[in-house]
């Protein structure tokens, strides 16, 4: 048969966009390497004992908006407790540096996010600051012990009621 | 001499055809190796079952995700938890829809193109006159068509996934206003590489099992022109039928 | 390409190419050949004559080892056909051309990839030498300037001609016409008449032919065969058969309607079956 210039083309084509996808499918689906934008704000870091199931990409709020995304999780072999680094949105740059970050659970099934609690300080965050006080993720499991121990010693459903602290086991 | 045929019960008949068709691969993976030596022939097939099916897949595969995106917000938002839609895209287009809606879509686009095509060739003589040429058009047809769709059906699911997952990604994150990072981070948290591979494992079963339906037809389609018709219906409602059930079988057997 | 050695076991007439003996065929409980015998001789014309639903392509299909019969033997070349293996078989294939009723060409392929088929699937020669043997053969059956055509743009004596020189490319030494007359005009029926000829003197190539064109027949054939439900029931030159005056022989050479071949399908009594009668059909044996 001779050769079919367009045909061959074609078929190249479709092969490589096939196992282009195929590729991307195996390597950015799961775990961590889709960075959607760059990083187009100030880094931030913070200090967790524990951030649960936070991923990078997760998002950062501030009174429920969102302000900007984790851009790294890393863990400080020092002091044992996990630095996360917050790329936040250039636009947000009065932001109290005694301000608050926790990591929270958005819905009964939904992620993990940090939220921002503003203080009321005169300087800002900037490129490079550290948020002193930290709230960790809350572990469910943690939850429900608590709670059952409260409920053994006699002392009722104290804090049981408390909403969308939930995480998947 | 002649011996009266037995008349076969509906039973007997689908055992028939079973055997008839397994018989059927076997001597089509006989010719396979012989066949690879001549690539040219099985590029041709591959553009015939995959890049002439691209746009289909394509097309179908962006509405596909674009109601993922809708029914997946309207579904995770009663709980609150919208920010799962990601994972719930993913997972339903890696898992079923990429898979079986492509092969769906293969049976119809490729595999009657692919049944007709052979069906033709049978009622005008030009397998027969292969034959009589020395030529074996299991090894010169019917070998490379089959190849070629069993190659094209885990690329064309795997573009079907992605552009499923970019269809989903418009609805709820640019229509319905869930947060990019938590569409996109939450996925990559929950989707494991298990995940890819079940799709994947499964696209290549239904890529074999509907090639294989689609050139056993035609091979065998009844030399008449209402014969071509009725291989290629018969074609779409087999593998619709045997895609459906073994992804059945497939998903039990991953669970 | 194509072997020239002939068996070793060349078989009693030595002229004879194809030789069936006693052979009988039945498809289901039909019947169609019982105990047909005939030989084709080297370098002659032989035509197979019969008329329609007689089993002709079904012979052809026994000579080419498509299929094998119930019982008694076709040779060809001296070999059991139907007991050769499929490396045999092919070998056999090899030595023979065959052209289909609607010339059969690979419709993905234009003229001259079809004519260039066996030889690209059978040897390796260089692209140079293809070409210039098919343009060979496209020329001795007129169609050199429709190389780059596609079987679609073809008429039916074109397409013919085209599957002629498909068939004639390998250089067989057997070849096989199956209703080559059919649906062509005049002047195509003439053209193909010609070749066929010309492909037997020129190349010495043995010639079966199974038609039911009477006329066209006569011109070319050496031997005819006619066949007549299972049986061969006349042979011998066309001359033979003009002369003879054999019911059935007759019946086929000048177009009787109603004969030894009759022209009602077996059916129950007319009038039993007009009158409401709820005879049972009677199932009139044909063969």
């Amino acid at each position: 048969m001779r050769p079919n210039r367009a045909l061959e083309i074609g078929t190249g084509l479709f092969v490589l966009l096939g196992f282009a996808a195929l590729l991307f499918l195996t390597t950015q689906l799961p775990g961590s390497g889709v960075q959607i934008g760059g990083a187009t704000g100030y880094a931030v870091s913070a200090r967790f004992d524990n951030v649960g199931d936070l991923k990078v990409g997760s998002p950062v709020t501030l009174a429920g908006v969102r302000i900007g995304r984790v851009a790294a999780i890393a863990f400080d072999p020092t002091d044992f407790k996990a630095v996360v680094t917050l790329d936040i949105d250039k636009r947000y740059d009065h932001i109290p540096d005694d301000s608050d970050a926790s990591i929270q659970t958005a819905g009964l099934l939904g992620g993990k996010y940090v939220g921002i609690g503003p203080g009321g300080s005169e300087t800002y965050l900037h490129a490079g600051s550290t948020i002193e006080f930290t709230q960790s993720a809350i572990v469910l499991e943690n939850l429900i012990n608590k709670f059952f121990a409260n409920f053994a010693s006699g002392r009722g459903a104290g804090s049981a009621s408390e909403p969308q602290e939930s995480t998947k086991p | 001499m002649s011996v009266v045929p037995a008349r076969d019960g509906p039973i007997t008949t689908i055992l028939r055809r079973i055997g008839a068709v397994v018989v059927f691969l076997a001597s089509i993976l006989a010719q396979c190796v012989p066949a690879l030596a001549r690539p040219r022939l099985i590029v041709h097939q591959i553009y015939n079952a995959g890049a002439r099916s691209l746009i289909i897949i394509m097309l179908c595969g962006l509405f596909v995700g674009m109601v993922l995106g809708l029914q997946g917000f309207d579904l995770l938002q009663r709980f609150g938890s919208e920010d799962a839609l990601g994972v719930a895209a993913a997972l339903g287009l890696l898992k079923e829809l990429g898979p079986v809606v492509t092969a769906l879509l293969f049976a119809g686009r490729a595999g009657t193109a692919l049944t007709s095509e052979i069906g033709l060739m049978r009622t005008t003589d030009q397998l027969t006159a292969m034959q009589m040429m020395a030529v074996d058009p299991m090894q010169r047809v019917v070998a490379p068509r089959f190849i070629g769709g069993v190659f094209a059906m885990p690329l064309l699911a795997a573009i079907f996934s992605l552009v499923g997952l970019f269809g989903a990604q418009l609805v709820g994150v640019q229509m319905m206003g869930v947060d990019a990072g938590a569409f996109w981070s939450q996925m990559q948290g929950a989707v494991r590489l298990d995940d890819v591979q079940e799709g994947f494992i499964k696209s290549l079963v239904f890529g074999t099992a509907c090639s294989l339906v689609a050139v056993y037809e035609g091979y065998h389609t009844e030399p008449t022109a209402a014969g071509v018709g009725l291989a290629t219906t018969r074609t779409v409602v087999t593998s619709s039928v045997l895609t459906l059930l073994l992804d059945y079988i497939l998903t039990a057997a991953f669970l | 390409m194509t072997e020239n050695v002939r068996p070793a076991t060349a078989s009693a007439a030595t002229d004879a190419v194809v030789e069936v003996r006693g052979v009988h065929y039945a498809v289901g409980r039909r019947e169609i050949f019982a105990g047909l015998d005939l030989a084709v001789r080297r370098g002659r014309v032989t035509a197979i004559m019969g008329p329609s639903g007689t089993g002709k392509t079904t012979l052809l299909r026994l000579i080419t080892g498509q299929i094998a019969p119930a019982s008694g033997e076709v040779r060809v070349w001296g070999e059991r056909v139907a007991h050769l293996g499929r490396r045999e078989l092919f070998a056999l294939r090899r030595r023979t051309g065959m052209l289909f009723q609607n010339g059969a060409l690979l419709t993905d392929l234009d003229v001259f990839e079809n004519v260039a088929f066996p030889v690209r699937e059978h040897t390796n020669l260089p692209e140079p030498l293809i070409r210039e043997l098919v343009l060979t053969k496209l020329h001795a059956v007129g169609l050199r300037g429709a190389a780059r055509l596609m079987p679609s743009e073809l008429s039916g004596g074109m397409a013919r001609r085209v599957a002629l020189a498909r068939a004639v490319v390998m250089d067989p030494e057997l070849l096989i016409y199956d209703e080559p007359f059919v649906g062509l005009d005049p002047i195509s029926m003439g053209v193909i008449v010609r070749l066929i000829r010309q492909m037997n003197r020129v190349l010495g190539i043995t010639s079966i032919v199974v038609s039911h064109d009477v006329h066209e027949l006569a011109a070319i054939a050496d031997d005819s065969y006619l066949l007549s439900q299972g049986r061969c029931v006349a042979s011998g030159s066309p001359e033979d058969l003009r002369r003879s005056d054999s019911e059935v022989v007759r019946q086929f050479l000048d177009g009787v309607a109603d004969g030894p071949v009759p022209f009602h399908y077996p059916a129950p009594d007319y009038r039993d079956e007009l009158l409401g009668g709820t005879g049972r059909m009677r199932i009139g044996g044909r063969a």
